[in-house]
């Protein structure tokens, strides 16, 4: 499927540090990510998960170590970083649709202006991933007229338009009011059903649960603890995540 | 009285060469301008610099030697020529001052709206594989346009009544031709001046509420 083949993992992250002035936000991070897989990032805020998550489409550079990203290095800067940039999707807290553009218009711009597509085909494939989320009614509305929650499934069909190899979820449902969180982890659990690969900084225990192959579990800047979903949940090894847990779960 | 019925002719002429100097001034800075806000905000210090510089030195000259600079410095001096005709030679070279003048206020307002877009915006264009000039052109500039239309009409009002100085290098614009016609009808000092103080209301105004209407029009709902 790429050049690299299947066998090699999609994200390596070796030794990586950055700080902010005196802040070490992520300490010696190393972390792989295998093609198809579903990494669930937990741990107290300000641990560095949506950091973390941001340095793999270099939106954070960082100070020390290596990011790869199938099989190559993060370009630096420009037109190689953009095209890196097309092939790892995002999805952000507070949803950052285009204001000025209508929902087709925000799903189609990545594929018409960074892709070269013809502009019909371009709708056709806006329409049909807007479909797919459920918004297709809502094509020709503007993002503010959107609920949170169907702002978040545009934003998840923007990200598909480009065709990505992997989707980045920095605290999907966070900003959401609580009744809309579900539709946004419906579509999650979706996608990765559909075998794309997926890393996602969540509180959301449930998703982690039924979704994630994999829990990663950070804290003041270091990857704590790394197990499966059911063993993280049942038998957490490190006191630590033990805790964190005890304070979530009880609830 | 009379005399502003007789010179009705003369000063339509001259508000409409007002109108002139302003739209292709105004039409000019607003493309310097953009410009101008563009190298302000590039990650290339080189541009930034001199984005900075232009607008620091444009801003802080008074437009009466800006003005004059372009007609003695680059008429006169440097032998800039656009056409045979003396007069027509000054229009354009008071353009030049006017647009060159008034892009540094348009780049001030339009980096002013930039800082309204939210950093968000501009992320998720660099996340989708935008270039950075993509994504100035496509995300960030038109909704920072959208956030300052009323400050660029304030802006094309003060270039509208800016065009007097165009005067100064002898260009027959409203302000010229008023003190003309003060000279030629010495008795109709006063209405020739209402008359042309009127004439400028008459453009401003509506200006203003034009501005104003689409501001509210463009504004980008968040």
């Amino acid at each position: 499927m790429t050049e690299n083949g299947e066998a090699t993992p999609l994200v390596v992250l070796t030794n990586v540090n950055k700080h902010f002035g005196n802040l070490h936000v992520l300490r010696d991070i190393n972390l792989t990510i295998s093609r198809g897989e579903v990494v669930v990032v937990i741990g107290p805020s300000g641990g560095g998960k949506s950091t973390l998550c941001r340095t793999i489409n270099r939106l954070e550079t960082v100070d020390g170590g290596t990011v790869t990203f199938d099989g190559r290095p993060l370009p630096a800067e420009g037109r190689a970083l953009a095209m890196l940039r097309a092939e790892v999707g995002m999805v952000f807290q507070s949803f950052n649709l285009f204001a000025h553009k209508t929902i087709l218009e925000n799903v189609t711009l990545g594929p018409t202006k960074v892709r070269g597509m013809a502009k019909a085909k371009a709708r056709a494939l806006g329409m049909e991933l807007l479909d797919r989320v459920g918004i297709g009614a809502q094509a020709a509305k503007y993002p503010a007229q959107l609920s949170g929650g169907q702002q978040q499934r545009v934003a998840i069909a923007r990200a598909l338009a480009m065709n990505p190899k992997m989707i980045l979820f920095d605290e999907p449902t966070s900003a959401l009011d609580p009744e809309m969180v579900q539709e946004v982890l419906d579509v999650m659990i979706g996608l990765a059903a559909d075998g794309m690969t997926m890393m996602v900084v969540t509180h959301e225990m449930g998703f982690a649960r039924r979704a994630a192959d994999r829990v990663v579990f950070m804290a003041e800047g270091s990857i704590v603890e790394e197990s499966t979903p059911q063993e993280f949940f049942t038998s957490a090894r490190t006191d630590r995540a033990r805790d964190f847990l005890s304070k979530i779960l009880t609830h | 009285m009379q005399a502003l019925l007789d010179e009705f002719p003369v000063i339509l002429n001259a508000f409409w060469l007002t109108i002139r100097l302003t739209l292709a001034s105004g039409a000019a800075a607003l493309v310097l301008g953009t410009i101008l806000a563009a190298m302000r905000v590039s990650p290339l210090p080189v541009l930034r610099g001199i984005g900075t510089a232009y607008v620091n030195i444009l801003r802080n000259t008074p437009l009466t030697l800006v003005i004059v600079f372009c007609g003695l410095g680059l008429g006169l001096v440097l032998d800039v020529s656009f056409s045979t005709s003396l007069s027509t030679n000054y229009l354009w070279l008071s353009i030049i001052g006017l647009s060159a003048y008034t892009a540094a206020f348009v780049c001030e307002a339009i980096r002013s709206g930039i800082n309204t877009v939210p950093v968000g915006q501009a992320e998720a264009a660099r996340a989708i594989g935008l270039t950075f000039s993509q994504n100035l052109r496509l995300i960030v500039l038109p909704q920072a346009l959208r956030a300052v239309v009323a400050p660029l009409g304030s802006i094309l009002i003060a270039l509208t009544k800016n065009t007097t100085i165009a005067a100064a290098i002898g260009v027959t614009e409203a302000s010229l031709t008023m003190k003309t016609l003060f000279e030629a009808h010495g008795d109709a000092v006063v209405p020739i001046f209402f008359g042309f103080a009127l004439g400028f209301l008459v453009l401003t105004l509506p200006t203003g509420l034009l501005f104003t209407w689409l501001s509210r029009r463009l504004a980008v709902v968040r």
